[in-house]
């Protein structure tokens, strides 16, 4: 510190409150020990009760009575609606599900990015899904290879059903990562 | 003018952009006495006068101003999502120029001995709170809310269609204060710079009044006192935040691709982005014998250099170049620093590994959702 930031000392009398300001004390008023340990137990045990009911509260609206949640399983037609080589987004929107179909048969993508969960455009020029969030990429099998979504795409199981229509079931899911692609369900041969 | 915006569209690519703001930054804000040295001879001291404010202002607003002519530029810097980042960049540079200003004259006043600006003169500087203060913040509070009034009538938010979850906007861009987090996390799993990164700035700004010892320099302004702490603040606040908020605003496109200001924002652009981990590197590229099955043997190259970073170098590092640092701090202090300081750099190694080698992760274990 140098010399120049010296800074003049102000003397300031030391406090004492002046007799007067502190009032007499009323002798009949005053608390007793026992009466304030009582009033302070009633004190917490109501603000425990009042924190308690407001959290059981809170806790129970994370379990709603009614779940409006979109159908997880949907029949996605016949096996002849899609083309081989192409990505269709005909259940994109509603679904959340692409379906994709190549030489040997037809898997079921998720349009969820595994980065942060944007849902990723499919590119037919450049053969890619690509997130509009991050920039990751996938390509038409699911597999990640640029951007930073450390995983593939997941697939959904698809079987056949006895009409011959597909069926979708969104609520078994498989992961590349932990070798389930090679799941008889995960992939519908045609 | 077409060369020109094609040599800012050039100096735009993020390897030049950043290299260009990493080496520059050091000779501005020197954090040693021998990039004081520097910073002395290549006359950036020159930088905090009046003189350079108004010149550097006038250069700022001559770019703009020439730059709205383009249809590309002017689409994206009038978008009223963008119009705060033009007036963050002009502000930031005025309160930068404003504290180092006073900073640099303050470190005059005490060579020659005087005190300084912010001297407090008892009884003299005192002035009332009713009318001064209480005036000047009416005052300023009428002044503001008109100038909002105006500005959400002039550039209002826009009215969008309902939100879809099956339909993201390409590019999907955060809030603007946000883009510097969204720019991490192309670097990062979500989970890092997501959860982790955030919390350490959170900790590592709340950790500065215990981890900063030196006294001098408290209560005023001035700069060579305290060198090292402004240069590493600055390099946080100035390039690991606010450049990357403009990067992600102006350079940004769709498919999130880095675009040049004046580039036309081309939804199919081609750009060869295939990453490839460092286990890829290791077994894949070098080895050539496949990735191994076990997580454990394919992930320890990642493991090893990530534990060196952050268990090796630090007591290297306070055995050489933070010698003095370490001596000034102490065990406890200089841990805690360098931790921070370490996580806070991985920022822009990481950004480096991907633009330069197409890492993706050091060590990734995408079956327990560990990345890094």
């Amino acid at each position: 510190m140098p010399e120049a930031k010296e800074k003049k000392s102000v003397t300031v009398p030391p406090a004492s409150p002046p007799p007067a300001a502190l009032g007499k004390i009323d002798e009949g008023s005053q608390v007793s020990r026992r009466s304030f340990f009582s009033w302070l137990s009633i004190g917490w045990i109501a603000f425990v009760a009042a924190t308690g009911g407001f959290f059981t509260m809170m806790l129970r609206f994370f379990f709603p009575n009614v779940l409006f949640e979109p159908v997880q399983t949907f029949r996605a037609g016949y096996p002849e609606d899609y083309q081989a080589g192409e990505v269709d987004l005909r259940w994109k929107g509603k679904y959340g599900t692409w379906i994709v179909r190549d030489g040997e048969g037809i898997y079921a993508l998720s349009t969820v990015c595994t980065h942060l969960g944007c849902t990723p455009n499919w590119l037919a020029a450049e053969q890619k899904f690509k997130c509009p969030c991050h920039g990751s990429g996938f390509r038409k099998t699911g597999i990640n290879f640029e951007g930073p979504a450390p995983r593939p795409l997941e697939r959904f199981r698809i079987v056949l059903a006895d009409d011959g229509q597909i069926i979708v079931d969104k609520t078994k899911k498989f992961q590349q990562e932990k070798g389930q692609w090679g799941d008889p369900e995960a992939f519908l041969k045609v | 003018m077409e060369a020109f915006k094609h040599l800012i569209d050039t100096l735009s690519k993020p390897t030049i952009l950043v290299s260009f703001t990493f080496i520059i930054f050091f000779f501005v804000f020197p954090p040693t006495d021998w990039f004081e040295k520097w910073h002395k001879k290549l006359k950036f001291d020159g930088l905090w006068s009046v003189k350079s404010f108004w010149i550097i202002t006038a250069l700022l607003v001559g770019f703009f101003v020439t730059g709205l002519s383009d249809p590309d530029f002017r689409s994206i810097m009038l978008k009223p999502d963008n119009v705060p980042i033009a007036g963050l960049i002009f502000l930031v540079f005025f309160f930068t120029w404003l504290s180092m200003h006073q900073a640099y004259n303050n470190d005059k006043l005490i060579d020659a001995g005087k005190p300084v600006d912010e001297q407090y003169d008892a009884p003299n500087d005192k002035v009332l709170v009713w009318p001064d203060l209480v005036y000047i913040e009416l005052i300023t509070i009428i002044l503001f809310s008109a100038f909002m009034l105006v500005w959400s009538i002039g550039l209002p938010a826009p009215l969008e269609e309902p939100a879809n979850p099956s339909e993201s906007p390409n590019p999907a861009k955060a809030p603007w204060y946000f883009l510097g987090l969204q720019e991490m996390l192309v670097y990062f799993d979500p989970w890092m710079a997501g959860v982790v990164l955030p919390s350490l700035i959170i900790v590592g700004l709340m950790a500065i009044p215990y981890l900063d010892n030196n006294k001098e320099g408290s209560g005023y302004y001035s700069f060579k006192n305290r060198k090292l702490s402004i240069a590493i603040f600055m390099f946080g606040w100035l390039v690991l935040w606010n450049l990357l908020i403009v990067i992600g605003t102006v350079l940004r496109g769709p498919n999130w691709n880095f675009f040049g200001p004046f580039e036309f924002w081309d939804s199919h652009k081609i750009e060869a982005l295939t990453n490839i981990n460092l286990s890829e590197f290791v077994y894949v590229k070098w080895l050539s014998t496949g990735l191994p099955g076990n997580i454990l043997i394919r992930e320890i190259w990642g493991m090893i250099l990530l534990l060196g970073y952050f268990m090796i170098l630090p007591p290297l590092l306070a055995k050489t170049w933070l010698k003095n640092l370490f001596e000034r701090l102490g065990v406890a202090r200089y841990s805690l620093f360098i931790v921070l300081i370490l996580a806070a750099l991985t920022l822009p190694i990481k950004m480096y590994l991907r633009w330069m080698f197409n890492l993706k992760y050091i060590i990734s274990i995408p079956e327990y959702f560990f990345n890094f």
